[in-house]
């Protein structure tokens, strides 16, 4: 059955999947995080004034000279690396032609068929705990190109627009795009590689410390190539690119919704057209945009204004030395240092708290408690604003060391578990440290034990049988007994100490 | 070399937003076509020992630190622009592309 969803039918991904094998490829652009422009030293800060971060080079102008940013070439060398590349020993850039307001220069300045990494690899790990291997084409370096802005058309699109205004601030950006092979046999599980794959790569780059990897501040773009084969056929079909999926939610949903359409217009005997669609954030779909044909004559040339790159060995080893430990690797120390299970060390993981679990841990708190406290409430409330709990936390002032505050009073004997869920729910809501919320709130466990005393007693006249039972050595009946008793003291006794005297009242014999 | 063609010489066209009229293509496409002929010359050079090269200095490696330098203010970059609103560069509207 086919749907209609948007302009263009779609068949449900299951259908889909079960009739056809999708091939994708990934293209990611990154931003490097360099303090100057890829071939001038024009500065890169995002959010600047429009045209304050300009200089003849970057705009073009006659007569002006580039010269290749030295920390660019060795982030891009570093990502080579990281992505188990092999570096160029000797490259040059080219120009791509093309005309288009957003490159002052009607080339832009990037790599053809000689990037400086190549033939590598990148393993990723799916939610069932599984990995797969995505292999890297190629990671070469480039520029980024101007922001435009459209004038007169009522929905700021291109359409009905009078004229554009442009901003070359982002052009000459240094970019480094890394292209995937063809993703194959991944059949239903395509959209969770693709996201993974995003996901992994940006843990990667961040880690490096080579761009800030900001989706939402296009820092970081992920272009989507997707085509489908009948099931079990072994060529690829005719693909299209889906540009800027910018977040990895809509890097999943671009994916799915790609392969439902490539299907219903193959099962309805059309066949798929070449093209670059565009993403709608929104509505979730693709829109058709300009035909590939047209645009790919860019008459690529070698740069004659460049130099060519040629990085020594010793260079290329030297910068493989600066490399972190990768996150695989690193993710697997951290799981037994801390002593989770595979299950909770994924929940960890997928809430993206590792390196708040590991800065709570540093500042004095027990592996369990850091989990813990950072798991529950906190996550739940960071959830129903939309957002996470690193960030949730932040915008609170609550930290790891409130983490370890609470757990020294727990520990200390003032709070009991249940006590504490309160002065963290007070710590959340803003009242201060947790030692200021148990004062605030009067929470402390009640040391007076002649008040406890007093309560068990009351609480065993008050369930002869119940007593009777535990004489008999029925000693799992005691829990209906504590919790009449923490009852009785308002919950503000500790739990352990009233077994204790329950028990020794009711001792056999 | 093969001859240019008047489609080469109107895909060109299209690609480099130059609007052509059919008397312009047809006079475009012999005047190109010498130019083609007169550099296609060069392909007589002997060149069987001579290594394919894309700058005349053998050198590599030309690069300078990360090191932030003076930017034109936005008055300077936008002076020799045509039209500008919002400090930014305007264009005509741009058709067909995103």
């Amino acid at each position: 059955m086919t749907t209609t969803t948007g302009a263009e039918a779609t068949l449900p991904y299951d259908e889909a999947v079960a009739a056809f094998d999708p091939a994708l490829g990934l293209e990611v652009h990154v931003e490097l995080g360099t303090a100057t422009k890829m071939f001038c030293g024009c500065p890169t800060e995002f959010g600047a004034e429009p045209n304050t971060q300009v200089c003849p080079v970057c705009l073009g102008l006659p007569g002006a000279l580039p010269v290749v940013n030295e920390t660019a070439v060795e982030s891009a060398i570093r990502i080579g690396l990281a992505l188990n590349c092999s570096i160029a020993e000797w490259c040059r850039f080219a120009r791509k032609n093309y005309f288009y307001p957003d490159m002052p220069k009607n080339f832009q300045t990037s790599q053809y068929d000689e990037p400086i990494a190549f033939d590598g690899y990148l393993d990723v790990q799916l939610e069932d705990g599984s990995t797969y291997r995505v292999e890297i084409e190629r990671a070469h370096m480039e520029e980024d190109t101007g922001k435009s802005l459209h004038v007169g058309g009522s929905t700021g699109r291109i359409h009905g627009a009078t004229h554009s205004l442009v901003d070359y601030n982002r052009a000459g950006i240094p970019l480094v795009e890394i292209v995937t092979r063809p993703i194959v046999g991944a059949g239903e599980r395509a959209p969770e590689v693709a996201r993974a794959y995003v996901a992994t790569l940006r843990d990667l780059l961040k880690a490096m410390g080579v761009s800030d990897v900001k989706m939402e501040q296009g820092s970081m773009r992920c272009d989507v190539n997707l085509s489908l084969a009948p099931k079990g056929s072994a060529r690829l079909g005719t693909r299209t690119e889906t540009k800027n999926v910018n977040s990895l939610r809509s890097v999943e949903r671009a994916v799915r919704y790609e392969v439902g359409r490539h299907a219903a217009v193959l099962t309805g005997g059309g066949s798929v057209t070449q093209e670059t669609r565009h993403w709608h954030e929104d509505t979730g779909i693709t829109t058709s945009g300009r035909l590939k044909s047209d645009a790919e004559d860019y008459r690529y040339f070698p740069e004659p204004d460049l130099v060519p790159v040629a990085p020594s060995r010793e260079t290329v080893e030297a910068l493989r030395a600066t490399l972190p430990e990768p996150p695989a690797a690193r993710r697997r120390r951290l799981q037994d240092a801390w002593g989770y299970s595979d299950l909770e060390m994924r929940d960890v993981l997928n809430a993206g708290l590792v390196e708040l679990v590991e800065e709570t841990v540093a500042a004095g708190a027990t592996p369990a408690a850091a989990r813990k406290w950072w798991s529950g409430e906190v996550a739940r409330r960071a959830n129903g604003e939309g957002t996470d709990v690193v960030t949730y936390a932040q915008r609170l002032g609550v930290t790891p060391e409130h983490v370890v505050e609470l757990e020294r009073l727990v520990d200390g004997g003032r709070l009991n578990d249940s006590m504490a869920r309160q002065v963290w729910e007070g710590v959340l809501d803003g009242e201060g440290g947790p030692t200021q919320v148990a004062d605030a709130r009067g929470l402390e466990l009640v040391q007076d034990t002649g008040a406890l005393e007093a309560a068990v007693e009351k609480v065993i006249a008050a369930n002869p049988d119940v007593a009777e039972k535990i004489r008999g050595g029925k000693v799992q009946a005691v829990g209906a007994l504590i919790g009449q008793v923490m009852k009785e003291m308002r919950g503000q006794a500790d739990a352990a100490a009233a077994r204790r005297l329950i028990l020794d009242r009711l001792a056999p014999g | 070399m093969a001859d240019l063609t008047r489609d080469d010489v109107a895909h060109l066209a299209g690609l480099a937003r130059i609007d052509l009229s059919d008397a312009e293509l047809d006079r475009m496409v012999g005047e190109l076509g010498v130019i083609l002929e007169a550099v296609a010359t060069v392909q007589q050079a002997p060149i069987t020992d001579v290594e394919p090269m894309s700058h005349p200095m053998p050198i590599v490696n030309v690069t300078r630190p990360d090191v932030v330098r003076d930017c034109l203010t936005p008055q300077e970059a936008l002076a020799g622009a045509p039209e500008s609103e919002q400090q930014r560069f305007s264009v005509p509207r741009i058709l067909d592309e995103e």
